[in-house]
């Protein structure tokens, strides 16, 4: 299963861009004229101070937060405005802070769940069940098992997720979103409250994910090490304004990002 | 020990993703089956009329509720109206045109409630949860009062009811003050087990899936590409078919007659009661906690009598609303997810038995 | 033409001829709004204090003043009659924390919403079995409660109000005045404020729960004993009040869950409105929209403005 072609990106070139982008909520300022681009095949890094405005960001890119203000072009396309819907099928995906997987379904149905974008087959067909609608679960079933073997949950197909235990809930959801083919992966906090061997795991599921299948990735991500080690760029956000953007190695040393992180009076 | 998945082996998707995939569950619902046909051999027409009859009909409309409120997560307090518009429908389509098998209006009306449904759907784009049970409401209160203050609904009858005509089919008088309780029962039992099976296939289902997305977390469904309006009214859709096909059984197939008092708010409530004690989200669930809340002044009625100590009929009612209470808050204490739980739970314990875990 | 005329027109003109009844509709309106305010009082105390969504309020309603007449036909005297239902009302608010609240710490609200429903089925089957399910009749010249009526001559015509309105709407000003007061400037208030927002969170700091609701669960049930005297004061007292507590719910719609201004103006709001519709539309379609029409206001509302007049604008958080 690769990342859908037919997308005129190539490789290198700027899949996802966002331009003075501002977001705010009644008074307070999330993200203030932010611009960055991602460009198609990379691992984007979005790293910054708590509070920093990253998972707003990511919102704004997903569409479900609508910016005051700014531009998100992606594929080509310049909207102000996205719906998530428009996202979703333009191939953009997403895992949460707080794991948001379906609590009262199984790890196979909720990545299951994740492939409703590919599944067509209506309501008379699934009112019979047997015929069409179960060609197409069969189908897609055989590609969810692609995911679930490539995430090594085979043992936890069938278990309600609420009962599974942090780390691979986050694989489950990793799952779910790469049932749905995204050309452009966003992960938020995909490491967060792992041990040492539970983030290797995902690191490795996460250079797999963007060596086999070529999947763009944004990620934010607090462990600087993972940052440093996964990442081919990076964007600093602090406080809503962007203060750094280049190579891992150039934002370590740039002077504005230790100030953040150490918190020097500004 | 005879309970058991060992040996069961599936080798495809498609039978993995069976709904009964182990053997003995489905021996036991033929079996369930075969005893459901049997019930009117015992020639009890109380069984038959005053409890298998209704039961069905509630469990159909416990399972069109819980379509809504259990499966979708959207709490809906309109079911009794919904069931209403169903029986109104119903009863205006044959009188309009008598010559049509009644079967076909019955099932037909399922589709006026469905449009009504929608319609008092569509604040969920905006409205979430108590608001949206509110809004509900407002669907309740004016469907029943336009029961009544719509005379053309009933014929411009002076009483504001409706009362059943015969209808035949084949020749077999199915409606009306003649239609005997067996024919009645086996049309019931045929509806209800079509549309149960047809409620499975679309819950199992892609379907399904969205409308358990959308109750867990309707924002990572809709991230997820899914489209929140048109899953939810076809929630309300589906949901309120459910209801008005069990409401135009209610006139047709069990009292004869109707009337706006049949569908109100109390109703809506009982049936509420019903998928929660039974299990929201679970079809079974559904039929259980139909036979549980409907059972339970029958039993109250008539084993005080057995025991020697009769009960007003009053003090009967009054001791069911009572006891459903405390049931109610006993099950959310206990096993929030009802008796559908209980049973997995027992099911469970079957597998590993005669060892304790 | 004819229809749009009695629709948009005909009843402004009919409210501009009669000013009279127009000033009488709206205080009825008023005075109905009023009783639905205090209904939605108590449902905003218990949810502002616990979150719990009392829809067991309307029961509580009935079953105070249940035992207030019932004592009172015993033969009671009116002051002890009240001083045992308040005492009544405390016991029914501990036996609701102890069997009810306390074992549903920290389960969704959902859960507790539907505990509540089991509460007041609970409460209609125990009201009925212990008093009757007839409707009674309320004597409260003993409680020193004006009887009769001011007539004004105003207006070109008569607009008459009932001393036992005016001052029902005073008590219930100055009630509802004091819980203001009590929310928003004692430590009790803001320990209440606390539960509300987080169980586990208030425990962390020390606050008993256990008092806490017993406090705001009694409090609810005193709005609901002077609610149920004054509704039975003006007509019967039976079950079917229950149902129309369940108007209470636009009102807080409109209001808001946890406003206490918001319960009262919201209230008043759908009472005249309600009214209002009744009379001046009602009979284009056969009358009894009452039944309705709150709801239709607050359906109206809930498009327009999802967090109601008074509530926070909900910010969804991924």
């Amino acid at each position: 299963m690769r990342a859908p072609g037919g997308s005129d990106v190539a490789v290198g070139d700027v899949l996802l861009s966002v331009e003075d982008v501002s977001l705010s909520f009644g008074g307070v300022n999330a993200v203030s004229d932010v611009s960055f681009n991602i460009r198609k095949g990379e691992i984007r890094a979005i790293i910054g101070p708590n509070g920093a405005g990253k998972t707003s960001m990511l919102n704004v890119i997903n569409g479900f937060y609508q910016p005051q203000q700014g531009r998100i072009t992606f594929k080509g396309e310049t909207r102000s405005k996205m719906r998530p819907y428009e996202a979703a099928h333009g191939g953009i995906a997403r895992t949460f802070q707080n794991v948001a997987l379906f609590r009262g379904m199984t790890s196979l149905d909720n990545i299951m769940a994740g492939r409703s974008l590919k599944m067509n087959k209506g309501i008379f067909w699934q009112l019979l069940r047997y015929g069409p609608a179960m060609a197409e679960e069969v189908e897609h079933r055989a590609r969810v098992e692609e995911i679930i073997d490539f995430l090594k949950i085979q043992e936890i197909r069938r278990t309600p997720v609420g009962r599974l235990p942090y780390g691979l809930q986050k694989r489950v959801e990793l799952g779910r979103a790469l049932a749905m083919e995204p050309e452009l992966l966003l992960l938020d906090e995909p490491m967060a409250g792992m041990n040492m061997e539970e983030k290797e795991d995902m690191s490795r599921f996460v250079l797999d994910v963007n060596d086999h299948y070529g999947t763009t990735i944004a990620l934010i991500e607090h462990d600087m090490g993972v940052v440093m080690d996964l990442s081919d760029r990076v964007v600093v956000l602090d406080h809503g304004i962007k203060i750094a953007d280049g190579t891992p190695d150039e934002v370590k040393n740039n002077q504005a990002v230790i100030d953040a992180y150490l918190g020097v009076a500004h | 020990m005879f309970y058991r998945e060992a040996g069961q082996f599936k080798t495809d998707y498609a039978s993995d993703q069976a709904i009964f995939p182990i053997l003995q569950d489905r021996i036991g619902l033929a079996i369930i089956f075969v005893v459901a046909l049997a019930i009117p051999l015992a020639h009890n027409d109380f069984l038959t009329n005053a409890v298998m009859i209704p039961f069905l009909i509630f469990s159909l409309a416990a399972i069109g509720l819980n379509l809504l409120t259990g499966y979708t997560g959207l709490l809906s307090l309109g079911t009794g109206a919904f069931m209403g518009v169903g029986a109104y429908a119903c009863y205006k389509l044959t009188s309009i045109f008598p010559n049509v098998n009644i079967i076909i209006w019955i099932v037909t009306s399922g589709f006026f409630s469905a449009a009504v449904g929608a319609i008092f759907g569509l604040p969920s784009l905006r409205i979430k949860g108590f608001y949206l049970a509110i809004a509900t409401l407002a669907a309740q209160f004016f469907l029943e009062w336009c029961f009544t203050h719509i005379p053309w609904l009933y014929n411009y009858n002076i009483s504001a009811a409706i009362e059943v005509p015969q209808r035949e089919l084949f020749g077999i008088i199915v409606t009306g003050p003649r239609a005997t309780a067996e024919t009645r029962y086996y049309i019931v039992l045929a509806i209800v087990v079509v549309m149960t099976w047809l409620a499975s296939n679309l819950v199992h289902g892609r379907i399904g899936r969205m409308w358990m997305a959308v109750r867990d977390m309707d924002i990572a469904a809709e991230l997820m590409g899914i489209r929140l309006l048109p899953t939810k009214l076809l929630a309300f859709a589906v949901s309120s078919f459910y209801c008005g096909v069990a409401g135009a059984m209610v006139a047709f197939l069990w009292y004869g007659a109707a009337e706006s008092t049949v569908f109100n708010i109390n109703q809506s409530f009982t049936i509420l009661f019903m998928i929660i004690i039974g299990g929201l989200g679970s079809l079974l669930g559904s039929y259980l906690g139909a036979a549980l809340i409907f059972v339970l002044p029958i039993v109250l009625r008539f084993v005080p009598e057995m025991l020697g100590l009769p009960l007003h009929a009053a003090t009967v009612e009054h001791v069911t609303f009572m006891t459903t209470g405390v049931l109610i808050i006993f099950f959310l204490i206990v096993e929030p997810a009802g008796l559908a739980r209980l049973w997995q739970v027992g099911k469970q314990k079957l597998r590993v038995w005669p060892f304790p875990y | 033409m004819h229809l749009l005329y009695m629709i948009f027109i005909d009843p402004f003109v009919q409210m501009g001829t009669a000013p009279d009844l127009l000033a009488q509709t709206l205080w009825e309106g008023l005075v109905g709004g009023m009783l639905y305010a205090l209904i939605a009082l108590g449902f905003v105390l218990i949810f502002k204090a616990s979150g719990v969504f009392n829809f067991a309020q309307g029961i509580m309603v009935v079953f105070a003043a249940l035992t207030f007449v019932g004592l009172h036909d015993a033969g009671v005297n009116a002051f002890l009659a009240l001083g045992l239902t308040i005492v009544v009302m405390f016991g029914l608010a501990f036996a609701i924390e102890r069997s009810v609240l306390r074992p549903l710490i920290n389960q969704p609200d959902i859960i507790l919403f539907m505990a509540t429903f089991g509460i007041t089925y609970f409460l209609i089957g125990f009201g009925e079995f212990v008093f009757g399910g007839d409707p009674k009749v309320m004597d409260t010249s003993d409680l020193f409660l004006p009887k009769g009526s001011i007539t004004y001559h105003t207006l070109g015509g008569i607009v008459q109000l009932q001393k036992l309105d005016i001052a029902a709407a005073i008590v219930a000003s100055i009630m509802v005045a004091g819980l203001a007061v009590f929310f928003s400037k004692t430590r009790i208030g803001r320990a209440l404020r606390a539960v509300a927002d987080s169980h586990s969170a208030a425990l962390s700091v020390g606050i008993s729960l256990e008092q806490i609701w017993v406090i705001v669960w009694f409090a609810a049930g005193l709005v609901a004993l002077v609610t149920g005297i004054f509704w039975g004061a003006r007509s019967d007292v039976s079950f079917a009040l229950e149902v129309i507590a369940l108007k209470a719910l636009p009102v807080l719609i409109l209001g808001g869950f946890t406003s206490i201004p918001g319960a009262i103006v919201g209230g008043l709001i759908i009472g005249v409105g309600e009214k209002l519709g009744e009379f001046y539309w009602g009979p284009l379609v056969g009358g009894g929209t009452d039944a309705w029409f709150a709801y239709v206001i607050a359906l109206v509302f809930l498009l327009f403005r999802p967090q109601g007049l008074f509530g926070e604008r909900i910010i969804e958080r991924v």
